[in-house]
C-alpha cells in the first residue's frame, strides 16, 4: 500500500524542522558551554595560582634549607584557605596531613591532599622547577592540584631551588556546578527549542497541509461532476493562487460545460420542434395515403406507381417521425412508465399474434411468469427485435423466456452469420449504419435506440452479442418489478 | 347509434389540410362526413346534425378541445374519439378525463381511425334475459338500461359495453388488456390509461364513493372486477 502523500509531507516537514532546530541548538549551546567552561576553570585556575603564589612570598626567605615537618606545615599552612589544603614536600619529608591549625575553618569541601594523590608527571613538572597544575577527580569530586617549587634567592640575586615543593589543592566542585548549571540549561534550551520547533512545524504542516487537503477534496469533487466545487481563498502565499488557478479553472470548466449542454439541449429541441411541425402536414398526407393506394390499382401506369410510391413513402415519413418524437421524449425525460402486472409469456404471444409471426417464431416460453411492467414498451422491444432478426437474420428466429426472483429475460436470436465485431458496440447507436449500402428503407434508424431507452426506463438493459454457434443474440433484462415513482396504475 | 347503414361523423378539425385528407378517407369508407374548424361550430352542428360519433381535435384556437369535449358530454352519451399530438401524454389524460372513449394519436392513418370509429359504434347485442339486480342497481340487458335506485343512469356507449362486460362475470378478475380487448377492441398492446379514466367516470355515475367504491372494484396489480356485491 502506498502511504497517502499528506502524511509524507507531514513527516518530512517535520523531522525537517525538528533536526534543524537540534543542530541549531547544539551548536550553540555546545559552543557556549565549551567556551565557558574553559574560561570558568581558566580563571579559578588562575586566581588560585596567582593566590598561592603571594601567600608563598610571605615565607621568605626561607630559615632552613633543610626543613623538617613542622617547618614544611607551617609552609603547608601559609597557603591554605577555606577552599584548599596544601602539602609541602621537601625529599622524603611532608606536613602533617589534617587540617592545619589556626586558620582552618570547617564548612569547605576540601580534601586534605595526602603526597599519594599527586600525579607522578605533575611530581616531575615542579622537580624541575615550574609551577605546574593539573586536575584530578578525587572522591567523585574534581579538585585542582597546583605545585610549585620553592626559589631560594642567593645574595648574589640568583635563584635556586630549595628542593622543596608545595602542593595545593583547590576544590573545584562550585565551578564544576556552575558547569553543570549551563550544561542543564543548555539542554534545556535544547529541549524547549524541539518542542518549539516540533510545534512550529505542525502548524507550518498544518498551514500547508490544509489547503492542499481542500485542494484533493475539490478537485475530487470536481472530477466527480461537481462543476460548481470553489475553494476559499486564504491570503496571498502561493498555496493561494494555486487556490485561485483551481477556481478559475473550475469555472471556465464549468461555462464550457454549461455550453455545451445548452448546445446539446437546443439541438434536442430543435430535433422535437421539426418533429412536431412536421407532424401535421403529414397527417395531411398519412389521411389521404390509404385513399392513393387503394386507388393505385385502378390508375393508368406511371400515375399507379407513383402514387404507391407516395403512399409507402408517406408511411415511412411517419415511423421516422414518430420514432424521433419518441426519442425526444426520452431526452427530455418527459417518457413514463404506465406499469401494469402481466403474464410475460402472454405478451410475448400477442406482440407476435399483432404482426402475424406466430408461425416463424420459435418460442420457448414457461407459463405462470408474471412481472410489473409497461407492457406498450415491452411490446416495442420485442417487436423491433424480432422484426430485426427476421428481416437480418436467418431462421430459425427464436424467442426465450428465462426469469428468477427478480428479474425475466428474454433472449431474441437468430442463426445468421451474426454481427461483425465492430459493429457490435455501435448497434444501439442512433442512425447507425452497419454499412453505407445497407437500404434505407429498413426502418426509421431509431429502433433499436429507441428499444434500449425502453429497456432503461424500466430499469433494466437490452445488450447484444454473438451466439458462440452463430447468429445474433439480443438479450432484455427487466427487473420483475419495475420502479414505480407514483405508485402506478392500480 | 346508427346501426348497419352510414353513420355521422362530425370531425373538428382547424387544420384544413388534415381536415380535407379526413374527410375525404373517411367519406370512401361509407361515412357521412361533417367536418368543421372549432369548437364552437361543432357543439352547435351537434344540435342540429345528431353526429353518431365525434372525431375531435384537441389542439383547437378559441375553444379548446378539453372544454368541447366536456360540453359534447354534458349534452348527451355521444361517442367522441381525441385526436392527439405523440407524446402529449398530459393531453391524454386530460382528454380522457374531459369523457373521451378513445383516442388516436397523429398522423394518425384512416384505417386506425376507422376501425376506431367502428368499435365505438358497434351495436351493443341486446340478449334476452331477466332484468339484473346487483345491490341498488338494475341492469336491463335487453333494453340496455342501467338504473340505479330505479333511477336510469346516463351512461356513454364505452362506459355502458365496459359494465356490461364487467357485470357478466361478476367476482371475476379482468385485466386492462383483456378489457381494451373486448370492450375498446384494441390489441393487447393499448393505453391501459383508457380504461383507468373510463373506470372512473363509470364509478362517478353508479357509485355512492367513487372512492370506495362497490360494483367496480380494483384489483390492484391485476385489473377490475364487478362486486361481489
Amino acid at each position: 500500500m502506498t502511504p497517502r502523500p499528506s502524511l509524507g509531507l507531514r513527516a518530512r516537514l517535520s523531522s525537517a524542522f525538528a533536526l534543524l532546530c537540534v543542530v541549531t541548538a547544539a551548536a550553540v549551546a555546545g559552543g557556549i558551554y565549551v567556551q565557558a567552561r574553559t574560561a570558568i576553570l581558566q580563571r579559578t585556575q588562575d586566581a588560585a595560582v596567582q593566590a598561592m603564589t603571594s601567600r608563598l612570598q610571605t615565607l621568605y626567605p626561607l630559615r632552613n634549607p633543610a626543613p623538617g615537618p613542622a617547618e614544611l606545615g607551617e609552609i603547608a599552612g601559609a597557603v591554605t584557605d577555606q577552599y584548599s589544603s596544601a602539602v609541602a614536600l621537601y625529599r622524603e619529608a611532608h606536613s602533617p596531613v589534617g587540617p592545619p591549625p589556626g586558620r582552618w575553618r570547617p564548612g569547605g569541601n576540601v580534601a586534605f591532599l595526602d603526597p599519594g594523590l599527586i600525579p607522578a608527571g605533575l611530581r616531575r613538572a615542579v622537580a624541575e622547577g615550574e609551577i605546574a597544575w593539573q586536575r584530578v577527580v578525587w572522591r567523585g569530586e574534581p579538585i585542582l592540584i597546583i605545585g610549585t617549587p620553592l626559589l631560594i634567592t642567593e645574595p648574589d640575586r640568583t635563584t635556586r631551588a630549595s628542593g622543596i615543593e608545595v602542593y595545593l589543592a583547590r576544590d573545584l566542585s562550585p565551578e564544576q556546578h556552575s558547569i553543570d548549571g549551563l550544561a542543564a540549561r543548555a539542554w534545556l534550551t535544547g529541549g524547549a527549542a524541539l518542542a518549539f520547533a516540533v510545534v512550529l512545524a505542525s502548524l507550518a504542516t498544518r498551514g500547508v497541509l490544509r489547503p492542499v487537503r481542500e485542494l484533493g477534496r475539490a478537485a475530487r469533487l470536481l472530477g466527480e461532476g461537481e462543476l460548481r466545487t470553489r475553494i476559499e481563498v486564504r491570503g496571498s502565499d502561493e498555496l493561494a493562487e494555486v487556490a485561485r488557478t483551481f477556481n478559475d479553472t473550475a469555472a471556465e470548466l464549468e461555462r464550457h460545460v454549461r455550453q455545451l449542454r445548452e448546445m446539446e439541449a437546443d439541438a434536442r429541441r430543435f430535433v422535437a420542434d421539426v418533429s412536431h411541425e412536421l407532424r401535421t402536414p403529414l397527417a395531411a398526407l398519412a389521411a389521404v395515403a390509404d385513399v392513393l393506394d387503394e386507388e393505385a390499382a385502378g390508375l393508368p401506369e406511371p400515375a399507379g406507381r407513383a402514387a404507391r410510391l407516395v403512399s409507402q413513402e408517406t408511411l415511412s415519413l411517419t415511423v421516422l417521425v414518430n420514432d424521433l418524437i419518441e426519442i425526444s421524449r426520452f431526452d427530455s425525460g418527459v417518457a413514463a412508465l404506465a406499469l401494469n402486472e402481466v403474464d410475460v409469456a402472454e405478451l410475448v404471444r400477442a406482440t407476435l399474434r399483432a404482426r402475424g409471426w406466430s408461425q416463424q417464431v420459435r418460442t420457448e416460453l414457461p407459463d405462470a411468469v408474471t412481472a410489473r411492467l409497461d407492457p406498450r414498451r415491452v411490446d416495442v422491444i420485442l417487436a423491433n427485435l424480432v422484426g430485426n432478426a427476421l428481416r437480418h437474420g436467418e431462421p430459425p428466429v427464436s424467442v426465450r423466456l428465462r426469469a428468477d426472483s427478480h428479474r425475466i429475460t428474454l433472449e431474441v436470436r437468430d442463426h445468421g452469420p451474426g454481427l461483425d465485431e465492430a459493429v457490435l458496440p455501435h448497434v444501439f447507436e442512433r442512425f447507425y449504419k452497419a454499412s453505407a449500402a445497407r437500404a434505407r428503407s429498413e426502418g426509421s434508424g431509431l429502433g433499436l435506440a429507441i428499444a434500449r431507452e425502453n429497456a432503461r426506463l424500466h430499469r433494466g438493459d437490452l445488450t447484444v452479442a454473438n451466439a458462440p454457434e452463430g447468429g445474433a443474440v439480443f438479450t432484455l433484462r427487466l427487473p420483475r418489478r419495475a420502479h414505480d415513482p407514483d405508485g402506478g396504475s392500480e | 347509434m346508427k346501426l348497419g347503414g352510414v353513420s355521422r361523423v362530425l370531425l373538428i378539425e382547424d387544420d384544413p389540410a388534415v381536415r380535407e385528407g379526413l374527410e375525404l378517407a373517411l367519406s370512401r369508407h361509407g361515412h357521412g362526413v361533417r367536418a368543421v374548424e372549432s369548437g364552437e361550430q361543432g357543439l352547435e352542428r351537434l344540435r342540429t346534425d345528431l353526429p353518431d360519433v365525434v372525431v375531435l381535435d384537441l389542439m383547437l384556437p378559441g375553444m379548446d378541445g378539453f372544454e368541447v369535449c366536456r360540453r359534447i358530454r354534458a349534452a348527451g352519451e355521444v361517442p367522441i374519439i381525441m385526436l392527439t399530438a405523440r407524446g402529449d401524454d398530459i393531453d391524454v389524460v386530460a382528454g380522457l378525463e374531459a369523457g373521451a372513449d378513445d383516442y388516436v394519436v397523429k398522423p394518425v392513418r384512416p384505417r386506425v381511425l376507422e376501425a376506431r370509429i367502428r368499435a365505438v359504434l358497434r351495436r351493443i347485442g341486446r340478449e334476452q334475459a331477466e332484468l339484473e339486480r346487483h345491490g341498488e342497481l338494475t341492469i336491463d340487458r335487453a333494453a340496455l338500461v342501467v338504473s340505479r335506485r330505479g333511477v336510469p343512469v346516463g351512461l356513454a356507449p364505452t362506459e355502458l359495453r365496459l359494465l356490461l362486460e364487467l357485470s357478466g362475470t361478476p367476482g371475476r378478475v379482468h385485466s386492462r388488456q383483456q378489457l381494451l380487448e373486448s370492450v375498446w377492441e384494441h390489441d393487447y398492446f393499448g393505453d391501459s390509461r383508457l380504461v383507468d379514466a373510463c373506470v372512473q367516470r363509470l364509478r362517478a355515475k353508479i357509485e355512492d364513493d367513487s372512492a370506495a367504491p362497490v360494483y367496480v372494484q380494483t384489483v390492484r396489480g391485476f385489473g377490475y372486477r364487478f362486486g361481489p356485491v
